[in-house]
């Protein structure tokens, strides 16, 4: 497996695609930007082996976005945050 | 917000009140949980992840209208048909054989 390619503490943006497979990222937060909060396990890619491709691991970032970038109405604090598990094929750097 | 990948992704959207009662098991759940469990040690499918695929394919009234293990099932069902393990025919025919042994009383 080849080293992490984000740490803890940078902002990264998640993809803004939708294949036509299970791929384990709500619609919410496409294109949405967040934090890495901590580096996760490896998992295989599912959009690789549903269609038979093997099953390459990737490895999960857990990644922190504010509720206010999510939601335009958003009436909580702005402290407030979602915790999501995304692989790093999701992933660009947004620093 | 992005265009949502089938009936499940509904995250931000109205959803209605939520039924919070507690259910017991049924029997059938039981078996389908140990069906879904054999088929991953037999290596018939390869991850949870494969019968999701299929639950997030169900149309939207399948997914409304279905219960937890009865979408299960029927990604199980379509899963195992589309890797050739069994026929849609045997499948078809089999549920069958089970639904006129139900009519005729004879339970399971």
């Amino acid at each position: 497996m080849n080293e992490p390619r984000f740490a803890a503490g940078q902002r990264v943006r998640i993809a803004e695609r939708t294949p036509p497979v299970h791929h384990r990222v709500p619609s919410y937060a496409k294109g949405k930007v967040g934090v890495i909060e901590r580096v996760c396990g490896v998992h295989g890619m599912p959009e690789h082996f549903i269609r038979g491709d093997g099953k390459p691991a990737q490895r999960i970032y857990r990644v922190t976005i504010p509720q206010t970038e999510l939601w335009q109405a958003y009436q909580g604090s702005e402290t407030d945050i979602v915790e999501l598990e995304i692989f790093e094929h999701w992933l660009e750097s947004a620093e | 917000m992005s265009e949502p990948w089938g009936p499940h992704d509904v995250g931000g959207r109205e959803g209605g009140p939520i039924d919070l009662s507690e259910h017991d098991t049924a029997h059938w759940e039981w078996q389908i949980d140990a069906m879904v469990r054999l088929a991953l040690k037999k290596g018939l499918i390869s991850d949870f992840a494969e019968l999701r695929d299929g639950i997030e394919r169900l149309t939207p009234d399948d997914y409304e209208n279905l219960s937890y293990f009865e979408r299960w099932a029927k990604a199980l069902a379509t899963t195992l048909v589309s890797r050739g393990v069994i026929t849609e025919s045997a499948l078809t025919a089999k549920a069958q054989v089970i639904r006129e042994r139900q009519e005729a009383g004879m339970g399971e």
